[in-house]
């Protein structure tokens, strides 16, 4: 057996109260694994510490303790290791507003270095293929807000990573254009064979995208995990049945958290 | 577009063809030592602007000013980085480019005629001292308003520092600094005149002087003009840089 991808072994993120009142755990002692080329969709309910488990994979903020892996080395400490290795599309676009769609998704490949004319071949590749010929010279407040996501795409893939981390990267667009998006975005990931993390509040995106479930109780451990590949619909009604009877058990979040 | 302008113009024609209508009117009541004719104004700015001798005048007080104002920025910018990167230091010279803020620039004048003998250096210090903190203040608030979002997305692909530099810190600041720059034009124009009063022996100040002593109300308005001059065409040429930087702003059609 290979080892994982992606190992939290008892990772705990512990927050500091803006107003002194002691702190806020975040991820209480989690511990999960993620094979290579697989899919995990991370489901649970807002305020569940998905995205700090999501920022603690990315490398943007460490855990308190325990132990986070990522391709054997720590995200947050070995900064430079992860150069290219990581591709990530938030739940915002967040464009830079000054760079058009095409410089937009150049960006990870010119922070890599990557020569030019082969970078901005790789870009516009991208864009074609996400459905934005003829867009790479707009600027974002041009395009409208599933095209800007398409951007966003394209600028996670450009960089050929081999680990892509969404975090809940559709919420924001509208019903049919996140359908869409969702199912362009399973083929690519797929294509590539890349490992993916992809958190989400909604329970059909999560079954619809993920080879495996997991699902967050607050603080961010794990309640219930499921595999789904090659499930058979009776398996995927029961885990849905499970999944909704443990969101639904999920106490609400205090008042301050 | 072009009649878009055109009314821009004219409507900011307005209001200065108003002032010299009322000047001309003031012009017929009072005697020409209080209030000369506009034609006569015009006609001695005109000679400064092609009198080799006395434009010369006019560009060393704006070198004054740009010399003033990159020292400014460039110590700003150094304190602006070292007051973003520690809180520590934010504590202790935050109070004192406040309290720098608050000194008169007439103190500093005197300040710098009683500590320094060369008069450009003088003039030099009085200027970088009166506009540093508003620079120091603007840089680091320009610095303040990244966006985080664009911070960590920028982050996640891990770029070097002169990376992150070139793609996100300074797209980001650029707008804020121009507005600095504008800002503390306005104030460096005022101070270098009153810099060059006390003790310069060319500029628009000295001249000025002159012709206070002279009692020559035409020329002190006609060099007055030059500084005015001066500060429209320099702001227009930062409008134009800053239109160009921040064509990617989209603008409402209902926009003021």
């Amino acid at each position: 057996m290979t080892d994982p991808v992606i190992r939290f072994n008892n990772v705990s993120k512990v927050f500091a109260r803006p107003d002194g009142r002691g702190d806020f755990v975040a991820v209480e002692k989690l511990s999960f694994e993620i094979a290579k080329g697989e899919i995990v969709a991370v489901l649970g309910k807002t305020g569940c510490g998905k995205s700090t488990m999501f920022n603690i994979v990315a490398g943007l903020t460490e855990a308190t303790s325990g132990e986070a892996r990522v391709v054997g080395h720590d995200p947050f400490r070995d900064f430079e290791f992860f150069r290219g290795k990581i591709g990530i599309v938030f739940q915002g676009d967040r464009l830079m507003p000054w760079r058009t769609a095409l410089e937009n998704v150049l960006l990870g490949l010119q922070i890599l270095d990557a020569p030019a004319v082969q970078a901005e071949a790789t870009a516009r590749a991208w864009m074609t293929r996400l459905g934005l010929a003829g867009h790479e010279h707009d600027y974002p407040h041009a395009l409208s807000g599933g095209m800007r996501q398409r951007v966003s795409i394209a600028r996670a893939f450009a960089v050929d990573p081999e680990i892509l981390l969404c975090d809940e990267p559709f919420s924001a667009l509208d019903e049919m254009t996140a359908r869409d998006l969702r199912a362009e975005f399973v083929r690519l990931v797929r294509q590539s064979h890349k490992t993916a993390v992809f958190i989400t509040h909604q329970l059909n995106e999560a079954m619809e995208i993920g080879d495996r479930v997991m699902v967050f109780h607050r603080p961010a451990r794990i309640a219930y995990e499921t595999r789904l590949t090659d499930a058979d619909e009776a398996h995927c009604a029961r885990a849905r049945e499970e999944i909704m009877k443990v969101l639904g058990a999920e106490p609400a979040p205090a008042r301050d958290a | 577009m072009i009649a878009w302008r055109t009314t821009r113009v004219l409507q900011a024609s307005v209001g200065l063809v108003a002032l010299a209508a009322g000047w001309q009117v003031l012009a017929m009541i009072f005697p020409p030592f209080l209030f000369p004719p506009v034609t006569e104004i015009i006609t001695r700015t005109i000679e400064i602007l092609i009198t080799g001798s006395l434009l010369y005048d006019v560009l060393v007080t704006a070198l004054r000013i740009f010399a003033g104002l990159l020292g400014a920025f460039i110590l700003g910018g150094i304190l602006a980085m070292i007051l973003g990167r520690s809180k520590s230091a934010e504590n202790i010279l935050a109070p004192v480019l406040i309290f720098f803020q608050g000194i008169p620039a007439l103190s500093w004048v005197v300040f710098a005629i009683i500590w320094f003998h060369g008069t450009e250096f003088r003039i030099f210090f009085i200027m970088v001292l009166t506009t540093l903190p508003a620079f120091t203040f603007q840089i680091i608030d320009a610095f303040r308003s990244m966006s985080k979002d664009l911070y960590e997305m920028t982050m996640s692909f891990r770029p070097s520092r002169l990376t992150l530099l070139r793609f996100l810190i300074v797209p980001t600041i650029v707008p804020g600094i121009l507005t600095a720059w504008k800002v503390n034009l306005g104030s460096a124009a005022r101070v270098v005149v009153v810099a060059e009063l006390v003790g310069a022996t060319g500029g628009v100040g000295y001249q000025l002087l002159r012709q206070q002593q002279l009692f020559d109300m035409a020329g002190a308005m006609a060099w007055t003009l030059q500084l005015v001059l001066f500060v429209l065409v320099v702001q227009q040429t930062i409008n134009a840089i800053e239109a160009w930087v921040l064509r990617y702003r989209p603008v409402s059609e209902r926009a003021m």
